[in-house]
């Protein structure tokens, strides 16, 4: 501990020795990124030596790597030297003052959803988070109860001081350091996330749920969650909220690993609703996440569920890597763009085992000049005897400016896999919409109405009020996109 | 209650209605017959307000208002109901859910209360029975994988949750077999009534067997060229409707109220 600190001043001391202003009483670094940074990031998190050095092996692999170019969506270079990678807990001092200074459109948006005022002031970044709700009571409850069953619910900084054993031999084992760029990055600079771990035989009573958790502190823009279900275990996991969330912070490179031993079962939800900036694609979030879960075990699951409405640019692809024989994958999408917004997501599902079996449901919606791309990866490999893949991908298209674009890759290495593949393109017929009208109804309702039966199936996935809220966000999400 | 005044219309530039004429007040039944292509479903299709057709001329007056001045949904929500042909599929989304946020739209424009779940399911289940379909039904998919009956059953079924003051029932007896047609037939004249006006395009008399008309149209070539009492289908049933092309009248003539003594 000792040494730690005596390491923290040296660096700081380091740091005005390079001209850098560090100020600590706001807890934030300056922009730019070398191995003291990192250093820096370990230290002031008191992490131990392992950590530091499993971010410092990602940093020196990251220099090597290059950004990756394939995926179908445009923005310009992004100078990572220009990022200040560690600001825990927010500071407001570059946010806007008051809703004044918001987006309108955003507070619309918001309005319609019938947030509380109090809350659009914490989603639009004029107030901290902890403003808002009595985040302490809320945790201390629900940890005391999960506590009783030897579940751990809890930050990842926590996680690595409390738990660094299960930490260490999880961490990494589903998206190693160097797995790619964006992958590579946040493992040497991620600064919080969720850690969850459930004991063998173990059924988490309740969904878990970020927005109970994030709201003691920002986990700002390369957070990192590992889930653990162990053998027999299940849990269902939320992340995000409908409600669009501003962020000073452009760039976002998520990881998530999930583990899943025998018989264990993984729900994943995803409601992500970042800013997606103005109707010029102006000021909006790009979303560049890992996500991958482990079928390690004999007849494990595990299931991705995401509504994709926000963001500028999402690039992400939640896969199952299928070890364990008779494991099933599972990922159920609805990715929305509107006005400028790009989107290139789909899954990777990597057949191992014997007996595997992977479902996978996109759906695709494309408004205004909105991009939607699907790319989908079903690898069966040798060893995979009897592999079966369901693969059913859907675009539908509001308007003639926007695009559905769908890139499919199968391998296949064992002749007794079986693999299916259905696609549609299709736009909201004329005919549809003059139905819904001549029946009173407006033609947003309509809109919302025929788009959220195109999305059912996805939908029904979704634990019951989050599902209800992507309905409604769905709607408001496509306001004015049609006529 | 509905006035319709040297109505035309064309689409991608090809004029179809060529001067309509027609008036109809509460409580009537109109038939609208005639060969295909002479306009039917164009008319239809204008007075719900389809925007692929383009009015070029005439007007229409329905309950002292400017019709043609409306928005298809504000048209639906003053009370004039379409019972499409061709009833669309609408994937993923339920008939009761459809149902419920038509009949709110409809409430809401006349400023009552919206109903909820269980007061509207009382509401439709009373309706259900008028068309002779299970509650099942309420539950499947709009018109997907609907037998050509049940679809034709399912636009009555919303015709009488609505309860429009006008409705408009497209070839509503085209492929239907004989039960089928009674079934809908009986639907629909449950739902008559002295405040209420309907007016049926068919292309044959056997619908008018079952729902008789107060009132007969023929209609040719975009006009109205004949119009007569009950008598004039059994008519057209024996001599086709061939005896009347090239008989178009001018417009004016052919009498903007044509009742059954005329």
């Amino acid at each position: 501990m000792a040494t730690a600190t005596h390491q923290l001043d040296a660096l700081i001391a380091q740091e005005y020795k390079h001209g850098f202003v560090t100020d600590l009483e706001t807890d934030t670094i300056p922009r730019g990124l070398n191995e003291d940074v990192i250093r820096l990031i370990s230290a002031k998190k008191n992490e131990p030596e392992f950590m530091l050095e499993w971010r410092l092996a990602a940093y020196r692999h990251w220099l090597t790597m290059i950004e990756p170019n394939w995926a179908h969506v445009h923005y310009p270079p992004i100078d990572y030297q220009e990022i200040s990678y560690y600001s825990a807990p927010k500071s407001n001092k570059d946010g806007p003052k008051s809703l004044d200074e918001v987006d309108p459109e955003l507070l619309r948006t918001y309005e319609k959803l019938g947030i509380p005022l109090k809350e659009r002031e914490m989603l639009a970044g004029v107030v901290a988070v902890d403003a808002v709700f009595d985040s302490v009571s809320v945790g201390t409850t629900f940890k005391k109860k999960l506590g009783e069953m030897g579940i751990i619910f809890c930050s990842f900084s926590e996680a690595v001081q409390e738990h660094p054993g299960l930490v260490r031999q999880y961490l990494g084992s589903v998206v190693p350091s160097g797995d790619n760029f964006y992958a590579a990055l946040n493992s040497a600079v991620f600064s919080d996330g969720s850690f969850v771990y459930i004991p063998k035989g173990v059924r988490c009573p309740m969904e878990l749920s970020t927005y109970f958790r994030i709201n003691a502190q920002n986990t700002g823009q390369f957070e990192r969650t590992l889930i653990i279900a162990d053998e027999g275990a299940y849990v269902s996991y939320l992340e995000g909220c409908t409600a669009p969330m501003r962020d000073e912070n452009q760039l976002h490179a998520a990881v998530v690993e999930l583990i899943a031993l025998d018989n264990a079962r993984i729900k994943y939800s995803t409601v992500q609703n970042w800013y997606p900036g103005d109707k010029e694609g102006r000021g909006g979030i790009y979303n560049f996440v890992t996500k991958r879960g482990d079928c390690r075990g004999a007849n494990s699951h595990i299931s991705w569920t995401q509504v994709e409405t926000g963001s500028a640019i999402t690039w992400k692809y939640p896969s199952v890597l299928l070890k364990g024989d008779n494991s099933v994958g599972e990922f159920y999408s609805v990715a929305l763009t509107n006005n400028r917004q790009q989107a290139d997501t789909g899954t990777k599902m990597i057949h191992i085992g014997k007996n595997t079996r992977s479902t996978i449901v996109s759906k695709g919606i494309s408004a205004g000049r909105g991009q939607n791309a699907y790319r989908g990866l079903v690898k069966v490999l040798k060893s995979a005897d009897r592999a079966r893949n369901y693969t059913q991908c859907d675009s539908l298209l509001l308007g003639d400016r926007c695009g559905a674009h769908t890139f499919p890759y199968i391998e296949v290495k064992n002749p007794t896999a079986k693999v299916e593949h259905e696609a549609t393109t299709s736009r909201i017929g004329e005919d549809q919409m003059f139905y819904c009208l001549q029946r009173g109804i407006s033609a947003e309702d309509a809109v919302s109405m025929i788009v959220n039966g195109f999305c059912k199936e996805v939908f029904k996935e979704l634990p019951m009020e989050f599902a209800v809220e992507a309905q409604k966000l769905l709607g408001v999400s496509l306001e004015g996109s049609v006529g | 209650m509905l006035k319709v005044t040297n109505l035309q219309a064309k689409i991608d530039g090809k004029e179809i209605l060529r001067g309509v004429d027609l008036e109809v007040r509460a409580g009537e039944v109109h038939a609208i017959m005639g060969p295909n292509g002479s306009g039917k479903s164009t008319l239809a299709q204008v007075l719900a307000g389809r925007e692929n057709y383009e009015v070029t001329g005439g007007t229409v007056e329905y309950d002292g208002s400017d019709l043609l001045e409306l928005a298809p949904e504000e048209r639906a929500r003053a009370g004039l109901f379409l019972a499409f042909q061709y009833p669309v599929e609408i994937p993923g989304v339920s008939n009761v859910y459809l149902l419920k946020a038509a009949l709110n739209a409809v409430r809401k424009h006349r400023g009552e209360p919206e109903l909820d779940a269980m007061d509207f399911l009382t509401l439709v289940k009373d309706k259900l029975k008028l068309v002779e379909i299970s509650q099942e039904f309420l539950y499947r998919a709009v018109n997907e994988g609907f037998s050509g009956g049940e679809k034709k059953r399912n636009e009555i079924l919303q015709m009488a949750v609505l309860e429009p003051r006008l409705a408009i029932l497209d070839e509503t007896d085209s492929g239907l077999d004989i039960d089928a047609l009674k079934i809908v037939a009986n639907g629909v004249n449950s739902l008559r009534s002295p405040d209420r006006a309907i007016i049926m395009v068919t292309h044959y008399q056997r619908l008018l067997d079952y729902i008789v008309p107060d009132f007969v149209h023929v209609l040719s070539d975009g006009r109205i060229v004949k119009s007569g009492g009950r008598e004039l289908a059994l008519e057209l049933e024996e001599r086709g409707y061939s005896w009347l092309e090239g008989d178009a009248q001018p417009a004016a003539q052919s009498g903007a109220r044509a009742g059954a003594g005329s």
